[in-house]
């Protein structure tokens, strides 16, 4: 980087800055000096209109505008054929199948972990101690999380010594060392796990606040009724937390299954380790196939709705209940 | 923020999840006559939670003591070996950060570009959702209430049902407009900031509304009133008693954002066209694990280094930062 670049970056960010600032401002100015004449609604526009005019081009607009690209040719005449691809091709077939296997995995593990990590730590000494080292993976990048997780993976090959912890472990035992990433079906779950590791956290401290609401009398009365440890989780603490569960499993549903970074990274998809996600950037912006990533896209969607409008329900009700 | 147990109502309008994390996050104290040791099994329990910190933390930590080992210890070595093979070097870091020869990584500019690209894409999301939250809170209008209701629905929007349009989009609006700029100011290449800039804002733009408005819409009515009859404008009301009283919703939004933005690989890939001008860390060190895969020492001091800010980000203001992500956890 020279100094001549690194002046225009920042001429950029000052401009950026001051351009902005300058729109506010007018807008500002305008605002207060409307007509007199339905002062209130210009106002309201005003104030509206720039998040609303942004929203609109930026994700109203091109959302309608690829779920009609969904269904055209490159030509742009209407077809059915980027769906007919996406369900019967057999790599396109994999991709969904390795979504809906991330999609069981990602959710179940990482709230098991978490709801069991936090149980574990609750009103115990260090307990934030505790809560800050399992949620730390949450702040990394998921490009950092990968090359952090690819390091663990790392094969050599002969009898060189192994520098990627998973294959010192395997070796240590006696074993052959493996090219983790390239192995089909365990590279998937490998890259999987690398999305636990980021989203337990998240888990752990929903479950814990939720864990923290039920009424020490219950777990109390419970105890004195001569129940095990177990038998209080089960009965006692699962049921009350039920609604957080149910935000947790879905939340980290839909995040897993936007999730791009980490395949992206890994390996890019090779090995039949692609995801909808992945593959919808692959399509439409490396094979400029761009029906083909848009009809991805609006898979993703409709995935991801269902999730939604449960867990939607489920706050609403839990909001009811208060 | 209140502290009081979760399962107080706490605030009509706050979300379950709110009110539980600000009685998490204040370090909600029970009463003294319940504090009494009830934990399930303790030595298992102690022993189990030991091991999963463990699991953890020990791929983070074998990156860390990596980039610090130098080059021919870690192709040679396992990091966990660092007692019998030890070693100790600064390179792998002068490497990344300072060298200038065409094949080290050159972060130096790449650390310039996340830190340009999060600042302003913070920053206008921020202005731009907090006028419309205060609109949709103290404004009253017919419509309103449903314009509302459509802007929070498209959080749930993933990112790529909007890139293939929003790229043709930018291709022939934004396009000439930065083409324009560097035949005025050559200093400032052709690639620019401003469609990530844009991209970002815009995506932005749901959740931060969604958050302001929870905000801002219990803000009492009586000061907002109180300020009307004293005859300030809406713009006066808006700079000088909503922003400074939304303060921590502002806050955590703000840290939500940044952190996301300079987290962000697939916006980047897309508006940002790669290159050093524009191109942020996260982009790089995706690049570098394609083309450099095997150089660890570059890849371990490279990772390290674009997962720091966000880390100190995550441990000094940890309380916002949890109150963010939690609202935001299905942004993208």
């Amino acid at each position: 980087m020279t100094t001549a670049d690194l002046l225009g970056k920042i001429l950029q960010v000052v401009m950026g800055l001051v351009v902005f600032a300058a729109i506010v401002g007018l807008l500002i100015f305008f605002i207060d000096k409307a007509p007199k004449k339905g002062r209130d609604y210009w106002q309201l526009v005003g104030f509206l209109a720039p998040a609303v005019i942004l929203v609109a081009v930026g994700l109203i607009y091109p959302a309608i505008r690829t779920s009609i690209l969904a269904f055209q040719t490159n030509a742009g005449d209407f077809t059915f054929d980027n769906f007919v691809w996406a369900f019967t091709q057999p790599a396109a077939i994999r991709t969904l199948i390795n979504t809906v296997i991330w999609v069981l995995l990602v959710p179940t593990f990482a709230t098991a972990v978490g709801l069991a990590y936090a149980v574990f730590i609750d009103r115990s000494r260090g307990e934030k101690f505790y809560k800050a080292i399992l949620f730390m993976p949450i702040a990394i990048s998921f490009v950092g999380a990968s090359v952090i997780w690819k390091f663990v993976y790392e094969y050599r090959s002969g009898d060189r010594e192994q520098i990627g912890l998973l294959n010192a472990i395997v070796v240590a035992f006696g074993g052959e060392p493996v090219q983790w990433l390239q192995t089909d079906p365990i590279n998937t779950i490998l890259l999987i796990v690398v999305m636990i590791w980021v989203q337990t956290g998240f888990a752990m401290v929903v479950l814990s606040a939720a864990i923290k609401g039920i009424a020490t009398e219950q777990l109390e009365a419970a105890q004195l009724d001569g129940t095990n440890g177990w038998q209080r989780f089960t009965n006692v603490i699962v049921p009350g937390i039920r609604g957080s569960l149910v935000v947790v499993l879905t939340t980290i549903s839909i995040a897993t299954l936007k999730v791009f970074d980490i395949v992206r990274t890994m390996t890019a998809g090779n090995f039949n380790t692609s995801i909808v996600a992945n593959e919808m950037y692959t399509q439409a912006f490396r094979a400029s196939e761009i029906g083909r990533g848009s009809a991805l896209a609006l898979i993703l969607f409709v995935m991801v709705l269902p999730i939604v409008i449960y867990n939607v329900n489920v706050l609403r009700k839990q909001r009811e209940i208060r | 923020m209140s502290i009081a147990p979760p399962d107080l109502p706490v605030g009509k309008n706050r979300g379950a999840l709110d009110s539980t994390v600000d009685a998490e996050a204040s370090g909600y104290v029970e009463p003294k006559t319940i504090r009494v040791k009830k934990r399930l099994t303790s030595r298992t329990a102690t022993i189990a939670s030991i091991i999963i910190a463990l699991l953890w933390t020990i791929p983070t930590f074998g990156l860390f003591i990596s980039s610090f080992r130098p080059a021919e210890l870690i192709r040679t070595t396992g990091w966990w070996t660092i007692f019998t093979n030890p070693g100790f070097t600064l390179e792998n870091y002068q490497d990344v950060l300072l060298s200038t020869s065409s094949s080290s990584p050159q972060l130096g500019s790449y650390i310039v570009n996340s830190i340009a690209i999060a600042l302003l894409a913070t920053i206008i999301p921020l202005v731009f959702a907090s006028m419309a939250a205060y609109a949709f809170a103290w404004m009253r209008f017919r419509g309103v209430g449903v314009l509302f209701v459509i802007i929070f629905a498209l959080q749930i929007i993933p990112l790529q049902m909007a890139l293939v349009p929003l790229l043709q989009i930018f291709s022939t609006v934004l396009r000439p407009m930065q083409a324009w700029l560097h035949d005025v100011v050559p200093i400032i290449p052709e690639q620019n900031y401003l469609p990530l800039w844009v991209a970002h804002s815009i995506f932005g733009l749901p959740l931060a509304i969604f958050l302001l408005h929870n905000f801002i819409s219990e803000i009492p009515a009586d000061v907002i009133e109180a300020a009307r009859v004293d005859g300030a404008t809406h713009g006066q009301i808006f700079f000088r008693i909503v922003l400074p009283l939304s303060v921590p919703a502002i806050a955590s939004f703000a840290i939500f954002q940044f952190i996301w933005v300079w987290n962000d690989l697939l916006v980047a890939l897309i508006f940002s066209g790669g290159t050093q001008d524009v191109a942020p860390l996260t982009q790089r060190l995706a690049e570098l694990t394609g083309t450099r895969g095997q150089d660890w020492q570059l890849l371990t001091a490279a990772a390290f280094i674009s997962i720091i800010i966000p880390l100190i980000v995550f441990f000094s203001l940890q309380r916002y930062f949890v109150r963010g992500l939690l609202a935001g956890s299905t942004k993208g």
